[in-house]
């Protein structure tokens, strides 16, 4: 007698099928950035060349940096919101020891320092008071941050930095902007982290099933503080970039630059509810967002309506998100409606 | 084991009353910044203070119901932004319509703020703390592009409205009625009706709420357009009281609220917060805002001061609440 059901095995799950290749999320994003540059290209002709193309990335990358451990830390179910009043800190600070007579490369390595500090006070405090969300955590820490930069400052401006610091933001190698090229190395570096190494898998794995992992011996706290660092570290490599475009440093840049970044990795695919998602995704959503933005500053939109459309497209990413994962949920027979908060 | 013991009276004793060690915290402070200055306690700083606080105050009750969800409004100040701006764009081209209906324009606009909100967070799932970021947003460019990048000010609003917030009744301001009424209306609605404590059952556990028959998902929209409403209110108040409405009004505002709630003890991990505490948290902000200046503290240290005050109020909660749970363990070895 022939058994009335297939056994799905593993294997047999895992089979290899085109459909399955090209209904990816990373494939639609990869037709919204065609249909965004197509548009770009109509609106306006000066868009569609190889200079313009390239250049702009120098308005957009400086906080796409925030989004490979903003990746992490959304896969673990958690999140960061002070990383936006870590790139004010640790600018000032930069600024502040700079202008005090240090030379400017210690200065920027201050700056990394401070920024790895910031996020990992964030780490250690989220892990030591468990009791405490992430959420809490870094809207204090966000508070905190800022109000240390504000106290640094006041409403003064520190600028005239050397030379040679401006490259960072203007420069670029062989037409490519140096920003671009430093984003690219990165975005390889996270990715092999996240995707190839024991240290990712045990992201995804935290992210599945936080009690799961601890108990299958993975170091939870520990993941957890290298991944805030980096979030704190990369956000330091955002205010040297930011700092070196615009010539100085104010208490109150990258005001909101967490709203953007998460809106990036929401649109990437990443499944608030923890364990989906991957690194591609949210580097093809920075590029969707921020050629969007780019576009719509060619025709003159001013950039309240670029607020409601990035507030617009973070909670319509994150519902269709949703809803497909709450579809195969019922597949599944599993009801499983877990919140963060 | 007499010390133990006397240790753990205290503890309790702490948790117990909570409140009355805000109480005596914000004793201190009073007489600290007396001290400091004498004009602290004037009668006219005083009246200064309690209707500077009393937005707060309405505020950290809607956030309140909220946080006891296991839900966080981050929108609150864009919303209050947003119906202020639209009350206020009303009034000036209907000079003659009453105070009134620009003010429950102003909480219909939050309402329907808050539904959309509570829609996104209920029905479709999205974690609040993502619904809400991306609300403010919209709600933020909304108001912007309402009123077109301009502002609305003094001279083109009424008497009538600007009386909304400096009017008298009974010899008391209108804001600070307002408050106290939105207080004891709450204050009944939270500890005295069953969908008040509902909204205490969904926070606590959302599965045995689920299980006991709870319609979660109406508990959680109905929470979120509370706050909506008295977001709205409150941003019909905060224009009518400052006499301008601008594109950036209450920006960040939402932080102090939140901060409010948690110095008054409500847990962010949901079901636990009286409201009474958030009455004393509101005022605890309230008077270090009104302070500080007086002091003679920078404008620009006031963020830090802010920053370190909740950051240790959110810590010495977390150290009660484990030596509570460590001493009801201890008992039940007993």
């Amino acid at each position: 007698m022939e058994p009335r059901f297939e056994p799905r095995t593993i294997s047999s799950y895992k089979e290899f099928s085109w459909k399955r290749v090209f209904l990816k999320w990373e494939w639609l994003l990869v037709g919204i950035l065609l249909i965004i540059f197509f548009i770009n290209s109509m609106l306006s002709p000066y868009f569609l060349n190889y200079f313009n193309i390239t250049d702009a990335t120098r308005s957009f990358l400086d906080k796409a940096f925030i989004v490979f451990p903003m990746v992490m830390i959304m896969l673990m179910r958690e999140i960061d919101i002070s990383v936006g009043s870590t790139v004010a800190l640790s600018s000032v600070i930069m600024a502040t020891v700079y202008s005090m007579g240090l030379p400017m490369e210690l200065a920027i390595i201050v700056c990394l320092l401070v920024g790895a500090l910031c996020g990992y006070i964030n780490g250690y405090l989220i892990v030591k008071f468990k009791e405490l969300s992430a959420v809490i955590v870094t809207l204090s820490t966000m508070i905190l941050y800022r109000g240390i930069a504000y106290m640094m400052l006041e409403d003064q401006s520190i600028g005239g930095f050397p030379s040679w610091f401006t490259y960072f933001g203007w420069g670029s190698i062989a037409t490519l902007p140096f920003i671009l090229i430093v984003f690219i190395l990165l975005s390889f570096i996270f990715t092999l982290l996240l995707h190839k190494t024991v240290f990712g898998r045990n992201i995804y794995a935290i992210g599945s099933n936080p009690n799961a992992a601890r108990f299958s011996g993975v170091n939870v706290d520990k993941i957890k503080r290298i991944v805030y660092t980096l979030a704190g570290l990369m956000a330091a490599v955002t205010a040297i970039f930011l700092t070196s475009r615009m010539g100085s440093t104010r208490p109150n840049i990258a005001n909101m630059y967490e709203l953007d970044v998460i809106a990036m990795v929401a649109l990437g695919g990443i499944s608030t509810a923890g364990g989906k998602g991957n690194m591609y995704g949210a580097i093809i959503a920075v590029f969707v967002i921020g050629y969007l933005q780019y576009g719509l500053g060619l025709i003159n939109i001013p950039a309240q309506i670029l607020l409601i459309i990035i507030g617009l497209l973070l909670i319509m990413s994150v519902s269709i998100t949703n809803l497909k994962s709450s579809r195969k949920l019922t597949i599944f027979k599993k009801k499983n409606k877990e919140q963060v908060l | 084991m007499g010390e133990t013991k006397g240790k753990q009276k205290l503890i309790t004793g702490i948790a117990k009353f909570r409140e009355l060690g805000l109480l005596g915290f914000i004793g201190v402070l009073v007489v600290f910044f007396q001290i400091l200055n004498p004009k602290f306690l004037s009668l006219d700083n005083l009246n200064n203070l309690i209707t500077n606080t009393a937005i707060l105050v309405i505020l950290s009750i809607g956030m309140m119901l909220v946080l006891i969800t296991r839900g966080i409004d981050l929108s609150v100040g864009s919303t209050l932004a947003l119906s202020g701006m639209i009350s206020a764009l009303f009034v000036s081209q209907h000079p003659n319509a009453h105070p009134l209906a620009a003010l429950f324009l102003g909480i219909l606009i939050g309402v329907i703020c808050g539904v959309v909100l509570g829609f996104f967070v209920s029905r479709v799932g999205i974690l609040p703390i993502i619904a809400s970021l991306g609300l403010m947003n919209i709600l933020r460019g909304t108001t912007f592009w309402v009123s077109g990048g301009e502002w609305v000010s003094a001279h083109q609003m009424p008497a009538s409205f600007k009386g909304i917030a400096t009017g008298e009744i009974f010899g008391v301001n209108t804001l600070v009625v307002i408050a106290i009424i939105i207080f004891l209306v709450f204050y009944y609605f939270v500890g005295f009706t069953v969908t008040g404590r509902q909204i205490y059952a969904v926070g606590s556990n959302p599965d045995s709420a689920d299980i006991s028959g709870i319609n979660q998902k109406n508990i959680l929209l109905l929470v979120y357009s509370i706050m909506g409403g008295l977001s709205g209110l409150a941003g019909v108040l905060w224009v009518s009281k400052f006499a301008s409405a601008q594109g950036d009004t209450a920006s960040g505002y939402e932080l102090t609220v939140i901060a409010a709630c948690i110095l008054g003890g409500v847990s962010i991990a949901g079901g636990s917060g009286k409201i009474v505490g958030v009455l004393l948290g509101a005022v605890l902000l309230g008077i270090i805002d009104n302070a500080l200046p007086l002091i003679k503290v920078s404008p620009f240290w006031q963020m830090a001061i802010e920053g370190i005050i909740i950051l240790t109020g959110v810590l010495f909660n977390t150290f009660t609440k484990r030596a509570v749970e460590r001493n009801n363990l201890m008992r039940r070895a007993i």
